[in-house]
């Protein structure tokens, strides 16, 4: 039985339409990784899973049940937003809150013991960092025992030692069998975390495969210089673009080459003794990785220098 | 995580009333924990009885009347806290990120509903107090136990239909929108239900179209728990109509509502 199935669903708000037809199917233990720039349609996507919201069109299935009923929720663990816990409550009492709604959740100080947030317990929640914030929001999607739980952003805004330990909690989990859909626009949490990706922009699903062939398709640098010749056939270049549109007065035309190895096409380009200027060699990021993957469904790379 | 155990996972609901509860609970430590809400919806019933009942010794001296004015203005005390705790309290609730959260557990609207009225209750009957207090000291108002506990009783029953309007204007609008809504909504009902001057000041065709309102057959219906004058006969089924159509508005209202935030 699949955990999350989204078949055909359309949703709009107003004349915005966050998903287009989007289908998706996540099985018992998969960790998923819902990738895509802001305002892509991942937390619409979340919403609709859990029964927040009814999508205009198409079907949406949480563990074998509609996620608008109750019911089907027993089994599904959600993070609050950050700036969205009850200021006034104490740590302990919202664990307890939100505990409550499960017929067998976890010991609350069990679970803030895990978290490392003990010492919190008497604290209200207004009065935590933002990281602890974010450990307990994480700590709250788990506290009813979840068979799947939704992470939207998990670690925006953390320190590296932070994230680790959020990362190590939801590695542990998954460990146990839990299912976990998360989303980001951090590649590089998404690398850290998933073994599959979905990437999903203006609401359509660019990409759907494991993360290493997802890696293959966007782990490209970028090499911008300036140069007479048009490079974008040059053996190594996977995609080519004009960074100006013209050439400029003497004659050299700034262009950006994106290649999997931006070392051996510097040295190719060194020994053919190519007359380039004002190397620049840059990772790309996601927004062109993004670029990356629409474009690989247009055969062959960009003709020359022009879009 | 040592139990995630997908194999044991039954579907099982936790009881609506533990639910109810725990809601409960919880709404009314969020409510205490900010003091000067619950201050200020405790004395400002106090407040009208002192500046504007105390010092009329006509209506100050006579113990009916007195009682009367008390009725009265407890009923606004509830109206008011009732409109304003579920019109505004529910709009400003669901503009936070923690209500779509919320609405994301193994739980239907119903429990929160039922928490969000029991509290309501809570606080009502603690900004009575005060107001009870004035009433007894500064004016010849007098009621038995048995009346006082009627009173109290009827108050709450009559306090459902406004917090079920509460509701259904707070699932609908925008907080900036419902407050202008809700003062609206207020006063009028208060003034023409009867609850700032006695109804029988009213003039003929004020006082039948009075008679249509809920305030009024709230009004009717406390002060003849308080005194035992027969209320209009019409007061019941007036006050129950109005509870059905504002339980369908609120009904209505929750079930569209998806909270306010995009996405």
């Amino acid at each position: 039985m699949t955990v999350i199935t989204v078949d055909g669903v359309t949703r709009r708000f107003g004349d915005v339409v966050a998903l287009d037809d989007v289908s998706l199917d996540v099985g018992p233990g998969e960790l998923v990784g819902l990738l895509g720039p802001n305002g892509a349609g991942k937390s619409t996507l979340l919403s609709l899973v859990s029964g927040q919201r009814r999508p205009d069109r198409g079907t949406v299935r949480l563990l074998g049940g509609d996620p608008r009923d109750a019911a089907s929720r027993i089994g599904l663990g959600v993070t609050p937003q950050e700036t969205g816990l009850p200021p006034t409550l104490r740590v302990g009492e919202v664990v307890d809150f939100v505990g409550g709604h499960f017929p067998a959740p976890v010991p609350t100080g069990e679970l803030l013991d895990r978290f490392g947030l003990t010492e919190m317990a008497r604290k209200q929640t207004g009065a935590l960092s933002g990281g602890q914030k974010r450990r307990l929001a994480v700590a709250l999607s788990l506290v009813g025992n979840p068979r799947v739980i939704l992470l939207d952003e998990p670690t925006t805004g953390l320190d590296v030692g932070a994230r680790q330990a959020l990362w190590d909690a939801i590695r542990a989990y998954h460990a146990d069998g839990g299912t976990v859909l998360l989303t980001s626009h951090y590649l590089e949490e998404v690398q850290a975390l998933a073994e599959r990706v979905v990437v999903i922009d203006h609401g359509v699903v660019r990409a759907d495969d494991s993360l290493g062939a997802i890696l293959r398709r966007v782990a490209l640098r970028r090499v911008v210089l300036t140069c007479a010749d048009d490079l974008s056939a040059w053996p190594g270049v996977a995609r080519a673009e004009a960074v100006a549109p013209t050439a400029g007065a003497d004659g050299g035309t700034r262009q950006s080459l994106f290649t999997p190895d931006a070392d051996a096409l510097v040295r190719d380009l060194v020994r053919a003794d190519v007359d380039f200027r004002d190397l620049e060699i840059r990772g790309a990021s996601l927004e062109e990785a993004f670029a990356e993957m629409v474009d690989a469904d247009v055969p062959a790379r960009l003709e020359g220098a022009t879009r | 995580m040592t139990t995630a155990n997908p194999a044991s996972a039954t579907p099982r609901v936790v009881s609506p009333l533990r639910l109810a509860w725990l809601h409960l609970k919880f709404q009314f430590l969020e409510t205490v924990r900010i003091p000067m809400a619950v201050i200020g919806n405790a004395v400002f019933p106090a407040l009208a009885m002192v500046f504007f009942v105390v010092p009329q010794d006509s209506v100050a001296g006579n113990p009916q009347f007195a009682t009367m004015a008390v009725a009265g203005l407890a009923m606004f005390a509830v109206c008011s806290a009732s409109l304003f705790t579920y019109g505004l309290g529910v709009a400003e609730d669901r503009a936070l990120p923690f209500d779509p959260f919320v609405r994301s557990l193994p739980a239907g609207p119903g429990p929160r509903m039922v928490a969000r009225v029991g509290n309501g209750a809570i606080f009502t009957l603690v900004g009575l107090l005060p107001l009870i207090a004035v009433a007894w000291l500064f004016t010849s108002a007098a009621v038995t136990a048995t009346q006082l506990a009627a009173g109290v009783g009827m108050i709450l029953l009559a306090s459902v239909p406004f917090v079920l309007l509460g509701m259904a204007v707070g699932y609908s609008l925008t907080a900036k929108a419902a407050l202008p809504v809700v003062q609206v909504v207020l006063f009028p009902l208060a003034f023409a239900g009867g609850l700032f001057l006695p109804p029988m000041m009213f003039p003929a065709w004020l006082d039948t179209l009075s008679q249509l309102t809920p305030t009024r057959a709230a009004r009717d219906l406390l002060v003849q728990a308080l005194t035992g004058a027969p209320a209009n006969p019409w007061a019941w089924p007036v006050l129950v109509g109005w509870t059905a159509v504002f339980a369908a508005l609120a009904a209505w209202a929750y079930r569209r509502d998806e909270g306010r935030r995009f996405r």
